[in-house]
């Protein structure tokens, strides 16, 4: 297949070797080194998609990676589709497929351009104007119907089958950008016996000297210098990683990198996360478009891109091209562009006056110079034909090129919080200081010759003596873009941010509606806001905003520019956190027998427990039931090791416990349990747990499973800070011991057999009773505690024991009618007992009163974290949400549903925090905080149905069974 | 993300501590003798300083131990780390309340 826009000789790639790739179904072939983009247009493939709002035919606009058109899907297989790949980052390879983006059915004919043809319709703020209305119309029909016409590319649905890396390193000198200024920097630094890191977005080191063969750096040919230069580096031990692009500059000088590997096998990507003491930033600049009508029709294209082409990669964008030179760079593509064998049809320089030189020169080349002109519009449908100058003339080409001058790259500069300053001459924001050890060379500081970028890389790097020598060049001029914008808000598609499909007019009418800061136009406009960030269309939309409101560019301000600076895969991001690895599983000791008998799990913090064990035909309704009448009329066993544990001992450990809990813990006799509540200092419930303390000096304090780490985090704050003269020590205790529950009348007869060392008879070891002793041979804690209401014990066993226990006890218990039981039958009985759960009946506004624990609170305590608190008049009101029974008529209400006085009523006076089908008592029972509610018994009441008619419940005691506790203590 | 230097453990990243508020606001010690208003300001009312500004740190994920730091809320960077108890050094003299 021959190429026909590729020239006879020169380039980078590598023309011995030939790729084949697809493009929307056509097979091409280009060579190693080029890009999808440079392949494409050696083809003459302009035409690469269609925009993101008007559907309007886009092509190729630059050769780097701030391209906002040539977005396309690249597809390698399931779950390896990239959508949004800039066609010029690309780097070709055999086999690649790639197709266009939001286009239907074809990339030629598409029907969503008819929304083109309706543009005049579609002004900024369209969407915020019209499809205000009726309330569900958005969700309904506006929305769908607006994702499915604007749109880019489609997300993969199949699992990434890739892997993704991450990496630390450390360096005295991070330089980023490979061009002249950052390999003088990395030159100099190494050679100064620095540790230094190079990066650089392209595949190919060399930025732009891979575009400029003819140049000379230090008595070489530009080319050879290159090679010189990167195998000293290399002999230098620098580490360059070349497809790598800097795209987040953090704090203390931590610059996030994302990899492209080359290697087929290996990682996809790999981020890298780098600590550099000093930062050199050789970012380089950015060619500025210029709105006019038609600006984006294919082949109309940045000047310096089509040279780029030409140079790099042998390609001619164009057999005839126009050029619209506001800056003198535009000649220089012009000319280069001519040397390379492309017809050059007309410069067309808005400058009344272009530079002598130029002018020479151009005659001397034969180049007709229009100046005082611009392009009033370009012809062509989907691809540029020509266009009528401003003076009127109609002028033939196929390429049509704009030169609207340079925006240095200051993204990362900026996020380094370095401060910017507005530089008239060169017409562009230029980095001015910075907080961090950082440091700019070449042309992202607005220094555009090759001697200067070389000098200043040089001395960036720490260099001393002369610097690579080259010709210092010309000093480039061009007209302000604010002048070079004049008129374009009047004319009909002159865009500016080609990516978000923002044209000229939008910006001026955003201007005239009323948005003053370059902040709120950005937004209203989304000029800026694609992938791309603007990084073509910041500077021309701020110049249209400037000229329309009468103020000069620095008056109008710069928008921000987020992280990540250029557009990074979510893999690299990600990295190994995926999957199984995303987030830690924790189970305990007795996991793998649930899992064995077929329980039900969920997640509870980052444990997986036991929800049910239901049996053969049973759903998790019957299992409940069932689980939950063998506990009340035998004996369940449970699973409660994730509860956790903290150790505290010490001299002061009564004393400590004393300030942190809301009990009194200092005549609580070894051997004896107490139920504790914890408060934030603000009053309120924050954990509970049971206390049981071991000797005088030692305590084994349970917490909520989801609280453990909170709660020891909390009692490290005031051991450390407000109470160190306490000699105490704080323990985690959690993964030591493994919690078998055995609850209900049969629990000490199934139990007894096991224990050694202890009498466990009602009389010698009460409700609330705790001991060291051995069960089954295994050193053993044994509380005699309950959540169920019923006769319970808990044995505290270390981890790996627990498991030759558990079966045991289900042996022996076996003939007992003993019965594992999940965390749902847990939550109904204790609910059947008032029992409340920690960040279930309270929410962070809930103090002990209001929950029923007064009882608990140790009133002759002169003080303990929140007293205080509960002494403001708020805590005190009669009015507060106080925890109340509910007895729902008929069917279980919604655990959060809110509690109405009347059917009617608007406002809600609490809400239901708990509800359940009670099997003891054989109807629907719940929990709830109500307003004054302890004030309220026997009245009737209303929890919220969505949809529904509200359910009616009798408010009541929140202990449904037992009220004397005779089951918890036979 | 922040290097910082736990006192007594040396430089470590960020994600191996907990932020703990501001520092050098002692509980008082007698909290009932206080009126609702002085203790609503204890409980709620801190510096938001555009500046130096002393604040607590845990070494959570390393020795455990609190200690404090100023650091300037418009760099982010730390000016001195030092234990818990110890007066806060010359030299950091707090920002200005923005």
């Amino acid at each position: 297949m021959s190429a026909p826009f590729r020239t006879h000789q020169g380039g980078r790639p590598d023309r011995a070797r030939t790729l084949r790739f697809t493009f929307d179904g056509r097979t091409y072939d280009g060579h190693p080194g080029d890009t999808l983009a440079s392949a494409l247009l050696a083809h003459g493939v302009h035409l690469t998609g269609r925009s993101f709002k008007y559907h309007r035919p886009r092509g190729i606009l630059s050769a780097g990676p701030e391209e906002p058109n040539a977005l396309v899907e690249l597809d390698a297989g399931p779950g390896r589709r990239e959508p949004n790949s800039r066609a010029t980052m690309v780097p070709l390879r055999d086999g690649l497929l790639a197709r266009s983006q939001n286009r239907w059915p074809s990339l030629a004919w598409d029907a969503g351009a008819l929304t083109g043809a309706a543009a005049a319709l579609l002004p900024a703020g369209f969407y915020y104007k019209t499809f205000m209305g009726p309330g569900r119309a958005w969700e309904k029909l506006y929305e769908p119907l607006i994702r499915r016409m604007a749109g880019l590319g489609r997300a993969p649905a199949e699992a990434d089958p890739d892997r993704y890396a991450q990496r630390y390193a450390h360096c005295d000198v991070l330089v980023v950008g490979a061009g002249p200024a950052g390999l003088a920097a990395a030159l100099a630094a190494a050679r100064g016996g620095a540790r230094v890191i190079l990066c650089d977005e392209q595949m190919e080191m060399g930025g732009s000297l891979l575009s400029q063969p003819g140049t000379r750096i230090a008595g070489l040919p530009g080319w050879e210098w290159l090679e010189v230069a990167l195998a000293e580096l290399r002999a230098l031990k620098v580490r360059l990683l070349p497809r790598t692009t800097a795209f987040s500059y953090g704090l203390q000088n931590m610059v996030s990198l994302a990899e492209l590997p080359e290697r087929a096998e290996g990682p996809r990507e790999r981020l890298w996360m780098v600590r550099a003491a000093r930062v050199v930033l050789a970012t380089g600049a950015i060619e500025r478009p210029l709105p006019f009508s038609g600006n984006d029709r294919p082949g109309v294209m940045l000047a310096d891109a089509a040279r780029v082409y030409a140079l790099r990669y042998g390609v001619l964008a164009g057999h005839r091209a126009a050029v619209l030179a506001a800056h003198d760079s535009g000649y220089e593509a012009a000319f280069a562009l001519q040397a390379a064998g492309m017809e050059i049809a007309a410069i067309l320089d808005p400058r009344a006056a272009p530079p002598a030189d130029l002018l020479a020169e151009a005659t001397g080349r034969g180049i007709r110079v229009l100046a005082g002109q611009g392009v009033a519009r370009s012809l062509g449908g989907r691809r540029v034909t020509g266009l009528i100058s401003t003076g009127g003339e109609r002028i033939g080409c196929d390429l049509l090129l704009m030169a609207g001058g340079w925006t240095p790259s200051v993204h990362l500069f900026s996020q380094a919080r370095g401060a910017l300053r507005w530089d008239a001459a060169r017409d562009a924001y230029l980095p001015d200081t910075a907080p961090e050890a950082v440091l700019c060379a070449g042309a992202c500081q607005g220094s555009y010759g090759l001697g200067a970028c070389l000098a200043e890389g040089h001395a960036a790097g720490g260099g001393h003596g002369a610097a690579p020598g080259a010709q210092p060049g010309r000093e480039p001029s061009g007209m302000p873009t604010a002048q070079a914008v004049a008129g374009a808000a009047k004319a009909p598609m002159a865009f500016v941010d080609f990516q978000n499909d923002v044209q000229a007019k939008d910006i001026a009418l955003a201007v005239r509606e009323g948005f003053r800061s370059i902040e709120h136009v950005k937004r209203y406009t989304t000029n800026g806001m694609a992938t791309d960030q603007g990084k073509t269309s910041n500077m021309v939309g701020l110049a249209i905003a400037a000229a329309t409101l009468g103020q000069e560019i620095p008056a109008v301000g710069l928008t921000r520019y987020r992280h990540p600076v250029t557009p990074t895969g979510f893999g690299g991001l990600a990295g190994r956190h995926r999957g199984d690895l995303f987030e830690p599983i924790r189970r305990a000791p007795l996991h793998g027998w649930a899992e064995a008998e077929g329980a039900l799990f969920e997640p509870v913090a980052q444990w997986r427990r036991a929800r049910a064990f239901p049996r053969a035909g049973e759903d998790l309704h019957a299992a409940v039931l069932r689980e939950c009448r063998a506990v009340r009329q035998a004996a369940g066993i449970f699973d409660a090791s994730t509860l956790g544990k903290i150790e505290v001992v010490g001299p002061d450990a009564a004393e400590f416990l004393e300030r942190l809990y809301v009990n009194p813990w200092k005549k609580l006799a070894p051997g004896r349990c107490r139920y504790g509540i914890m408060l934030r200092e603000d009053g309120f419930v924050t954990d509970d747990g049971v206390v049981g303390r071991m000797a005088a000096d030692r305590f084994h304090v349970t917490t909520t499973t989801g609280g453990a780490a909170r709660v020891l985090h909390m009692m490290e704050d005031y051991l450390q800070t407000e109470f160190p003269e306490l000699r105490v020590w704080l323990t985690s205790t959690t993964e030591q011991w493994a919690v078998i529950a055995l609850q209900g009348p049969k629990a000490r007869t199934i139990l007894e057999p096991f224990v050694e060392g202890l009498d466990i008879s009602a009389a010698s070891f009460p409700h609330m009773s705790v001991a060291a002793c051995r069960v089954m041979g295994i050193p053993a804690r044994l509380f005699r505690v309950s959540f169920t209401g019923e006769l319970g014990f808990e044995v505290n066993v270390a981890p790996d024991q627990a498991p030759a226990l558990w079966r045991a006890l289900m042996r022996a218990g076996a003939p007992h009618g003993l019965t594992p039981y999940g965390t749902e039958a847990m939550h109904v009985l204790r609910a059947e007992k008032g029992y409340i759960i920690v960040s279930q009946e309270t929410d962070g506004t809930v103090t002990p009163d209001d929950a029923g624990l007064s009882w608990a609170v140790g009133k002759a305590k002169r003080d303990f974290v929140g007293k205080r608190s509960l002494a403001r008049p708020e805590m005190r009101r009669r009015d507060r949400p106080q925890l109340v029974g509910l007895l729902p008529r008929g069917t279980v209400p919604q655990e959060g549903a809110q509690i109405l006085a009347s059917p009617g009523a608007r406002m809600a006076e609490g809400h239901v925090t708990s509800a359940y089908w009670s099997p003891a008592l054989d109807r629907p029972i719940a929990l709830g905080l109500l307003a004054g509610g302890r004030e309220r018994m026997g009245q009737t009441v209303y929890a919220t149905v969505m949809g529904g008619a509200p359910i009616a419940m009798e408010v009541t005691d929140p202990v449904f069974l037992d009220k004397a506790g005779e089951r918890v203590n036979a | 993300m922040l290097l910082i230097r736990c006192p007594h453990c040396g430089d470590r990243p960020e994600v191996e501590f907990r932020h703990g508020g501001e520092a050098h606001l002692a509980r008082p010690p007698e909290p009932a003798a206080l009126s609702d208003a002085e203790w609503a300001a204890y409980l709620h009312q801190r510096r938001n300083p555009r500046g130096p500004h002393a604040e607590r740190w845990r070494h959570i994920h390393g020795c455990g131990r609190f200690f404090n730091a100023v650091r300037d809320t418009l760099t982010d960077r730390f000016l001195a780390t030092y234990p818990t108890g110890a007066a806060r050094p010359d030299g950091t003299q707090q920002g200005d309340p923005a």
